[in-house]
């Protein structure tokens, strides 16, 4: 175990160096020098000079790129180009929205697949199972944002029961942020809910046909029983993976969803700086979610490894 | 073959909605009921009606035609985002598979990981932060986000056909392994890539959908599903229908596209039939 799990330390850390180059490289070698976009047209070239100092545009590629990954392993994500605040700062503020709700999307899509997906499966081939197949097509296909915009228009704009968008702030307490949140985070999760549950019910299924079922049936148990004490855990391993995936997924869809509902997160950060070209901001906040996808994934597999100790050898 | 055509449940309708929305596009190329770049402010925000079957915008034009030459937009996005998916990702994957376990193999399979890093979205970001938003490099986002996926698909297939017995007799004739790749390996992963295809297509069309409603899609004047979308939310308890039926298109032809892949495969390889999920 410690072997393996080393070896998938060092392509980890070898991941997140190529990508942290591959991110340096497309956002920094653009045309266009944010210094003379600060001061405008009339700045002097000796200004100029000085805030490309400032701003740590000065020295070589490969000295600008240890400067600014150096940065990020101590915490250090530069300066905003046109906020001039630390960019740490604006991402820590932001990610205050994005993570909690990408987390409750996560919390709500397994609370709907696990039992869906689960009651799917115990009773295959029935009129149940055939319209939980038959929702999740629909979930798969359905473009979350425009689900976001019909459920402010009916449960927003006509019943009143939520606020069409915005963010409170948790300063107004949890119960008045985690209703702003819910309507976006109902729209995150029903794709990933949808795929999830038909993971949930082709893997029961297959672990459903296991000889160590029918053992368990041919000692007295019941089907529920044997469903719930051997079936579901060993159902679990794909089930898992999968919603380590999603985790990305739901990070990088709640750009999209934010911008339905105003929330002032990572998404709305990333679209403001893309139109002021304060790359310094873009870069960081690609990086910071490219990290999380790879973190999660790692996490992952190591479970994977510890649930599963056949995994270890087979690599 | 006609007969599993007609049997399967999910084949017919899949195929059905995605050819209504095929020739949509098409018969956008040659005409479309009206002209969109044409205002008419007199008859703006109009509900359904028999002259406009789907009503009219906040600037009078026909949704009907819009969504028409929405279809052409998003189908050609998806289209060539799938084909360079295949074309750069299947011999990635052919060659990786060839030399199994070799240096080029695992430089192949190592940029696989990394590019699987990036979810779309997050590469189309980067790419309009460098060179602006627009309908070719949200083909080029979600392109290269399709190359692992082929790649990945393809070589693992690969794989499991160069223990074959007949792949051993073209060893022996002295076929090398490029041409094997390309005579033996190929022919027998097509049906996959196929399926494979279909469902990247209906991906690429939500991704599409998704970048415009963003911005970071198709500018005007070209029709888009995802910014007429965008363009109707501040108007949606005015004009529901604005939001209605872009979203309606978007939904059925995403539905079309992945009955058809879930249906194709049944025919195609009933080895898969119960692994889709």
């Amino acid at each position: 175990m410690l072997q393996y799990f080393l070896k998938r330390l060092l392509s980890l850390g070898l991941s997140l160096v190529a990508a942290s180059v591959v991110i340096f490289l497309a956002l920094e070698v653009v045309p266009g020098d944010p210094a003379a976009y600060m001061l405008g047209l009339n700045a002097q070239e000796d200004t100029l000079a000085a805030l490309r100092e400032e701003l740590g545009l000065g020295g070589s590629i490969a000295e600008r790129y240890f400067s600014w990954a150096g940065g990020l392993l101590t915490g250090d994500f530069g300066t905003s180009y046109t906020y001039r605040t630390p960019v740490a700062g604006m991402i820590a503020d932001r990610l205050w929205v994005s993570l909690p709700l990408a987390l409750y999307a996560l919390t709500v899509s397994t609370l709907i697949a696990f039992p869906a997906g689960i009651w799917a499966a115990s009773r295959r081939g029935s009129g149940a199972d055939a319209s939980v197949m038959g929702v999740t097509q629909l979930g798969i296909a359905i473009p979350n944002f425009w689900f976001a915009m019909l459920m402010v228009l009916v449960l927003a704009i006509q019943l009143r029961w939520f606020s069409a968008g915005g963010f409170p702030g948790w300063e107004a307490g949890f119960l008045a942020g985690m209703k702003a949140l819910t309507l976006p985070a109902i729209a995150l999760a029903l794709p990933q809910a949808s795929i999830l549950t038909r993971v949930m019910r082709s893997s029961l299924l297959d672990t459903l046909g296991e000889d160590f079922i029918r053992t368990a049936r041919a000692k007295g148990l019941t089907r529920s029983q044997a469903l719930w004490r051997h079936a579901v855990r060993n159902a679990l391993i794909p089930v898992l993976t999968i919603l380590g995936l999603q985790f990305s997924f739901l990070l990088a869809g709640a750009i999209i969803i934010e911008n339905v509902f105003f929330l002032p997160g990572l998404g709305r950060l990333v679209f403001q700086s893309i139109s002021a070209r304060d790359l310094i901001v873009v870069e960081s906040v690609v990086m910071l979610l490219v990290f999380a996808v790879i973190m999660v994934n790692f996490a992952v597999d190591m479970a994977y490894a510890w649930v599963d100790p056949r995994l270890r050898r087979r690599r | 073959m006609m007969g599993a055509f007609l049997h399967s449940r999910t084949l017919l309708p899949g195929a059905v909605l995605t050819l209504v929305f095929t020739f949509a596009a098409l018969i956008s190329l040659v005409w479309v009921p009206y002209d969109i770049t044409v205002l008419d402010i007199a008859n703006r925000m109009k509900s359904p009606n028999w002259t406009h079957p789907f009503g009219t915008d906040q600037f009078g034009r026909d949704i009907l035609s819009m969504i028409m030459e929405g279809a052409r937009t998003s189908i050609a996005v998806a289209l060539v985002a799938v084909g360079i998916g295949m074309i750069i990702g299947v011999p990635l994957g052919l060659a990786a598979a060839a030399r199994k376990g070799g240096l080029l193999d695992e430089v192949i399979m190592r940029a696989n990981d990394l590019v699987f890093a990036f979810p779309s979205l997050l590469i189309a970001v980067m790419i309009t932060a460098v060179f602006g938003a627009s309908a070719l490099n949200a083909i080029i986002a979600i392109g290269i986000f399709n190359i692992p996926v082929f790649a990945r698909l393809t070589r693992g297939a690969a794989l499991s056909l160069w223990n074959r017995e007949y792949i051993l007799a073209a060893r022996v004739a002295g076929k090398g392994p490029a041409r094997i790749s390309l005579e033996h390996i190929l022919p027998n992963v097509a049906n996959l890539l196929i399926v494979q295809g279909t469902i990247q297509f209906s991906l690429g069309i939500l991704a599409e959908a998704g970048l415009s409603y963003v911005g970071l899609g198709a500018q005007p004047p070209i029709a888009s599903w995802g910014r007429m979308l965008a363009d109707s939310q501040t108007m949606i308890s005015l004009a529901p229908h604005l939001a209605l039926f872009p979203g309606l298109a978007i939904l059925l032809t995403v539905l079309g596209l992945n009955l058809l892949g879930d249906g194709l495969r049944d025919i195609l390889d009933p080895r898969l039939r119960r692994a889709r999920t």
